[in-house]
């Protein structure tokens, strides 16, 4: 009844072409938005922020990146875990190196190194495709996580092999750190996944991305229209290592604050991440929120049910936790091989028809 | 789908509200995943002791003891999770058996003001109380148990290791790392020569490492694995025919889970200890009847007696002491993880004490004092008889060369306290 264009008029192109035409979607936008900023900060806990939110917003920007990626450009990469990684290790580098700067350029400098180490590994996808080029990228995730792991330099030498993350500030607030308070670290998070979404979404429906698009649905015809392969190619690369990277920077300093490369940057990272994509939805900005909720979120719910509510035992619950996050991913991809992105699109459109669908 | 999940979370946790009045304890264990089959024996230790507690004595000092587990399966993400979890639950110590959380909980954990008690692993300079006020790592830690294995070595060469090859064979984490320090520090010393061999998560493939090992031929192989690595290198010592006698298992690598797969060819492989084996102690007798027999027992109830399952029954008696001395130091039965903290930097571990408790002669006599959160760094080694099919004490108790390992925990944790910003000291 009011999810519907009826009677709104668009008087200019600006209006037609903004991001949520329809004005109860832009309504829920700036409502979430609001209480994304204004509510969420004043009422958060050590335990939400920890377990909840901040991981939840920093593999948004992982998704996001990879979607870019893979989604939007098409190149399949498995080198998720190992970018992460680097992110990390450059933003490591930073606090440590230049301890009065703000946090906040160290985390975007780690996210232009990671682009720049993203875009050498993207060389090799000029020549190679689809399932090889997967190979190449997860050659790139056993380097790096090897390279961080036997170059000391890197850890600043340190007996045990991790990084750990010291306490650094933005505008005199701790952001990272064990005295962070949780609604900094979250606040942190929040503002870049904010600013890198929105870039996101408009990057993918200017000029970039519908080259990338067209590089992904069939390059050869993208080629003869005068989209440069090089350029589309190593341009995704970039935008999507730089994500990644922030993720990788937040990962370490916000959230764990103390890492070791093989366990928290291994294989199975760039799995997560790709298996947020895929359950989110290939090529789709709200399918990196959806697809980084479900992977997140649905495990500690599920705990939390199992254990805190009905007193299971713990090995029985994560048992369980397993086949229901697997059974539900194979279950999604069955009814909806294009993702969350999609099911939620259907169901739009149905509310647009509804309660008169005929 | 987001605002849903969102929702019936918070219902989800608002279900499982804590129940504040009773002694709160709090188990990070892992019952699941690769390092499951030493995760499950300690975490069934732990849980059954304080189940005696409660059962036999009413608790600690007539307060009911409230175990809260939770499963990390030994990945430092879902350790996080868990830690912020019970933090709420008002748990007095915790024990996560895993160096990774270790290390991640040492500043979070004290800057909540809750005590970590990292028994034979986390970070090693957490020996240093003055620097590390919240961490525990009594009554032995990693670099004594290098030095215990360097030491055991010395005795049976007359003395002399100088020309010999000791290669080290580990888990490529801060865990397996952590001896490496020591080990050269000791080779500067008694002359012998070092070769690392890391072993990647989980450890399932180590065959390039065992042959570099067959190449090489070093006299003897130190390990530091844990889970599956255990067993695959076990297995893999045997496929080469390495002297097996010649082969030391840091004490997480020296349970039944870990020579039981290599079957007869496991024989002779010796491991540390920093406490007795076996089920030949009074305590067992009440652990039967009380929550065995009773029908209470954690887990499937089979791990009774078996080397992790003491290390977990130690670490919970550890902690009910220290729970005990700081009831006694506050005059209060209900404890606040503050205390706690007391508790256990007064704790002292005598003879008496122990045979009181029916564990006679189970671990080393230590008293913790703030200078010192680490006991003495007393151990022994073990060997696996595979015909008996049990470990036995070879060694007496030795301590650990102090020479070597109090200047290094002097400089680790000088140089921990420089990072952030520490003023070392008792206040």
């Amino acid at each position: 009844m009011i999810y519907r264009e009826a009677g709104e008029y668009k008087t200019s192109y600006d209006a037609d072409s903004r991001t949520f035409p329809i004005k109860f979607d832009r309504m829920g936008y700036y409502t979430a938005m609001a209480v994304a900023f204004l509510v969420v900060p004043f009422i958060i806990n050590d335990y939400w922020a920890s377990a909840v939110a901040v991981p939840f917003l920093i593999y948004v920007i992982a998704a996001l990146g990879l979607n870019i990626l893979t989604g939007f450009a098409g190149q399949v990469s498995l080198g998720t875990g190992g970018f992460m990684a680097v992110g990390a290790y450059a933003c490591y580098k930073l606090m440590t190196g230049f301890p009065e700067v703000s946090i906040f350029f160290h985390v975007l400098i780690a996210g232009g190194v990671t682009a720049i180490v993203g875009v050498l590994f993207g060389l090799p996808s000029l020549r190679i495709k689809g399932f090889y080029l997967a190979v190449a990228t997860l050659a790139a995730q056993f380097f790096l996580v090897w390279l961080f792991n036997k170059v000391p330099w890197f850890y600043n030498h340190s007996a045990s092999g991790q990084i750990n993350a010291p306490e650094r500030t933005v505008f005199g607030i701790a952001v990272t750190g064990p005295n962070t308070d949780a609604w900094a670290k979250y606040l942190f998070c929040l503002i870049f996944v904010v600013v890198l979404a929105w870039i996101a979404r408009n990057l993918t429906r200017g000029s970039v991305g519908r080259k990338w698009m067209a590089i992904r649905d069939m390059d050869i015809a993208a080629e003869i229209i005068g989209v440069n392969p090089l350029m589309a190619k190593l341009t995704a690369f970039a935008v999507s290592s730089f994500f990644v990277g922030v993720a990788g920077a937040l990962f370490f300093s916000v959230y764990l604050g103390a890492v070791e490369v093989g366990e928290a940057f291994g294989i199975q990272k760039s799995f997560l991440v790709l298996f947020m994509i895929i359950i989110g939805g290939l090529g789709s900005i709200f399918g990196a929120f959806a697809g980084a909720a479900f992977m997140v979120l649905l495990p500690v719910l599920l705990k939390n049910i199992l254990v805190g509510g009905l007193g299971w035992p713990t090995d029985l619950a994560a048992h369980l936790e397993f086949m229901i996050v697997g059974g539900l991913i194979v279950a999604f991809l069955i009814v909806e091989p294009h993702g969350l992105a999609q099911l939620w699109r259907l169901a739009k459109e149905k509310l647009r028809l509804w309660p008169f669908p005929h | 789908m987001k605002k849903n999940l969102m929702t019936l979370a918070i219902g989800a946790t608002m279900l499982a509200g804590p129940a504040l009045a009773d002694l709160t304890f709090s188990s990070l264990s892992y019952r699941t995943g690769p390092y499951a089959a030493n995760g499950i024996p300690f975490a069934d230790g732990y849980a059954d002791y304080f189940t005696l507690l409660n059962e036999r004595d009413g608790g600690i000092g007539g307060e009911k003891i409230n175990l809260v587990e939770c499963e990390t399966g030994y990945n430092t993400e879902k350790g996080v999770e868990c830690y912020e979890s019970t933090k709420g639950t008002g748990a007095l110590v915790y024990q996560p058996l895993s160096t990774g959380i270790t290390y991640q909980l040492i500043p979070k954990a004290t800057a909540d003001g809750i005590p970590v008690h990292s028994m034979g692993y986390g970070r090693t300079s957490a020996k240093n109380g003055e620097v590390f006020r919240n961490i525990f790592n009594y009554p032995a830690n990693y670099w004594d148990g290098a030095s215990i294995a360097v030491t055991h070595l010395a005795d049976l060469n007359g003395g002399d290791l100088s020309g010999k090859k000791i290669a080290l064979v580990y888990h490529n984490s801060a865990y397996g790392k952590e001896p490496i320090r020591t080990l050269e520090e000791l080779s500067k010393k008694h002359g012998y020569e070092l070769s690392l061999l890391p072993v990647d998560h989980p450890g399932q493939e180590q065959k390039s490492q065992w042959l570099q090992i067959r190449r090489d031929k070093p006299d003897y192989v130190l390990m530091w694995g844990w889970g599956v690595m255990n067993q695959v290198a076990i297995q893999e010592a045997v496929n080469i025919r390495f002297p097996m006698e010649n082969f030391i298992g840091i004490w997480w690598s020296g349970s039944e889970n870990d020579v039981l797969p290599a079957g007869e060819g496991a024989h002779g492989y010796k491991s540390l200890t920093f406490h007795n084996l076996g089920q030949d102690y009074p305590l067992y007798d009440d652990m039967k009847k009380y929550v065995v027999d009773a029908g209470k027992a954690a887990g499937a109830g089979d791990q009774v007696g078996t080397v992790l399952y003491n290390r977990g029954m130690y670490a919970a008696m550890l902690a009910a002491e220290a729970a005990k001395t700081a009831q006694g130091i506050h005059g209060t039965m209900t404890l606040t993880p503050a205390q706690m903290r007391d508790g256990m930097e007064a704790l002292e571990m005598t003879e008496a004490k122990m045979e009181a408790l029916g564990l006679p002669n189970f671990g080393p006599t230590f008293n913790v004092s703030c200078e010192n959160h680490g006991g003495n760094g007393f151990g022994a080694v073990a060997q696996w008889d595979a015909n008996a099919g049990q470990w036995g004490l070879i060694t007496d108790y030795f301590q650990s060369d102090q020479d070597v390992i109090m200047p290094l925990v002097a400089e680790d944790s000088s140089a921990f306290a420089a990072e952030n910003n520490i003023t070392a000291g008792c206040n």
